[in-house]
């Protein structure tokens, strides 16, 4: 019975790495950006979200959406402005640029809100409450509510990437940038709806990281930029239900880790996440073709 | 070499697209050594040339791809010199790239639709575009890249069209496909025209070229070495103009298609 828990526990896990990872991916995917820094966008926008309800008292709910779109509107910004300066120079820079974007973003957020750990005030019961399968397995309401949240999130950017105007352009640009231009496409205006969604999805995810547990200011590149990089490799890097693939399967390995023994956790994640790579490095949902 | 003539204009009309002195660097390399050219209304004006004298570097500066380091383009009487290559689109400049370009990840009505994403006003749409070529409604939704060279060049042409331009660029038309296939291609230029539009064309094949031009001009090495209706010139003409030969040569035919050895 305790495996299958740990089975069950690491799939809902996995959603919220789904939703780590799924912004990175489109990035990856249409300017061909890594962008290092994306771990900790999902901290600010959890502290974002910590100001705004210490400020305003308004209730959690209605940060999320504030906080996702002041964040997806600070992703149109960034990438016409600095990363795009960063993609003129070659992609390497971005790697660079985004690095330091990384450190400033850390830095900045330990001079503000110090190094302590910090929770979204959401109330307990929300946090707390469960219900049980059987007698030995409890289940958290918030992670399946997290879980069906990544799915809802991920069939929406399904539908706008097939189904939209801009979702098209996106995946124009990505084929053929130049071929887009021709057409009237101004490349780097979709480049910034794209980074605009990819911040947006990654500010959800750290709303709701910062529901089930805490954040600091280092949490972005420790936990969360590891984790959606490893979603991000083992699904598939620039497919998309390949990172709640890469999510699921990076979340049932680590709970069965920490099932053999409780520091086993990390360790059984990052084993399944060298396997992909030697095993097959484009990714399980990637066709080799693409990658 | 024979002097650029410049001849007298269909109509009376001003030109729709004028070129300047155009110099174009690659780098260190001197693609373009100052072109100029004039397109009227309803003209087919061809470029004609051997590899690498600047053909599609012309186009693409027109386009707006490559910047040139001197000279200016002016469209519709505005110069369009600085303008980025997606608002020369939108003024109605469309180029059928060379190599076809299309996205291989979208259906072929997506790339249609994409093309007409930022579409003027005018007489194309994508139904149009299935008139014109019947086989493409059937297969819509397929992906382009299993599509032959032929096809893949007749959406290419279709995502242009449905953009409403009025200055239609074509970059090799002919380039790796069958000549039985060029020819269909090629017939379908009467239609485009009779819809208003005008014709810039890079061809390769100089044969084609003469047969569908009205005016035409030759390249070589950058530079202007023929220019006239097809005409006015004759075979030995062009072919001293395309391969840089001092006179015209003694007993030369016109060659038809892309000529080995002539990147002298």
């Amino acid at each position: 019975m305790a495996w299958v828990n740990a089975i069950i526990q690491g799939i809902l896990t996995g959603g919220l790495y789904a939703l780590f990872a799924c912004g990175l991916s489109l990035m990856f995917g249409v300017m061909k950006v890594v962008n290092l820094a994306h771990g900790d966008l999902a901290t600010v926008a959890g502290y974002i979200g910590i100001g705004i309800i210490a400020a305003t008292h308004m209730p959690f709910l209605w940060s999320v959406p504030i906080v996702v779109l002041a964040m997806a509107v600070v992703g149109y910004v960034l990438q016409r402005t600095l990363i795009q300066a960063a993609l003129r120079r070659g992609e390497l820079t971005t790697l660079i640029v985004t690095f330091g974007l990384s450190m400033v973003i850390e830095n900045g957020l330990l001079q503000f809100f110090s190094a302590n750990n910090r929770g979204l005030g959401v109330g307990d019961n929300i946090v707390t409450a469960s219900f049980s399968i059987g007698s030995q397995i409890q289940v958290a309401w918030l992670d399946v509510i997290i879980f069906v949240l990544a799915i809802v999130v991920l069939l929406g950017l399904q539908y706008y990437m097939s189904s939209t105007k801009y979702g098209r352009l996106i995946r124009a640009v990505a084929d053929d940038r130049e071929a887009a231009q021709l057409c009237g496409a101004d490349y780097r205006h979709v480049f910034g709806v794209a980074a605009a969604i990819a911040f947006g999805t990654v500010a959800l995810a750290g709303m709701a990281y910062g529901m089930t547990t805490v954040i600091s200011p280092t949490t972005g590149t420790d936990t969360i930029l590891l984790f959606a990089f490893a979603a991000v490799v083992i699904g598939g890097l620039g497919s998309l239900w390949g990172t709640l693939i890469g999510g699921i399967i990076l979340g049932v390995a680590q709970q069965i880790g920490a099932q053999l023994n409780i520091s086993y956790e990390l360790l059984a994640g990052y084993i399944v996440f060298l396997a992909v790579l030697v095993i097959r490095p484009q990714g399980l949902t990637t066709r080799r073709s693409q990658s | 070499m024979s002097e650029a003539v410049n001849d007298t204009r269909p109509g009376g009309a001003g030109p729709l697209l004028e070129v300047r002195g155009l110099v174009v660097h690659h780098g260190q390399l001197r693609a373009l050594s100052g072109i100029s050219l004039q397109v009227f209304p309803g003209e087919v004006y061809a470029i004609i040339g051997a590899n690498g004298a600047g053909k599609s570097t012309l186009l693409r500066t027109i386009a707006g791809l490559h910047s040139p380091t001197a000279g200016s383009i002016v469209y519709d009487g505005r110069d369009v010199t600085g303008l980025r290559p997606e608002k020369r689109a939108g003024a109605g400049i469309a180029m059928v790239p060379e190599g076809r370009r299309l996205f291989p990840s979208l259906t072929l009505e997506e790339n249609l639709k994409v093309g007409a994403t930022y579409a003027r006003k005018g007489p194309w749409t994508i139904e149009r575009v299935y008139d014109m070529f019947p086989w493409m409604k059937d297969r819509r939704t397929q992906r382009t890249a299993q599509m032959s060279g032929g096809e893949q060049q007749s959406v290419a042409i279709g995502r242009a069209l449905v953009a409403n331009p009025r200055v239609l660029l074509l970059d090799e038309l002919s380039l790796g496909l069958a000549p039985v296939i060029v020819q269909r291609i090629y017939g379908m230029l009467p239609q485009i025209l009779e819809s208003g539009v005008t014709v810039l064309l890079v061809e390769q094949d100089v044969s084609q070229a003469l047969r569908v031009a009205t005016r035409l001009q030759c390249l070589l090495e950058g530079r202007t070495t023929l220019e006239g209706k097809p005409s006015d010139v004759t075979t030995d003409q062009v072919e001293a103009a395309y391969f840089g030969l001092a006179g015209p040569a003694a007993e030369g035919t016109l060659h038809a298609g892309p000529a080995e050895g002539s990147e002298a």
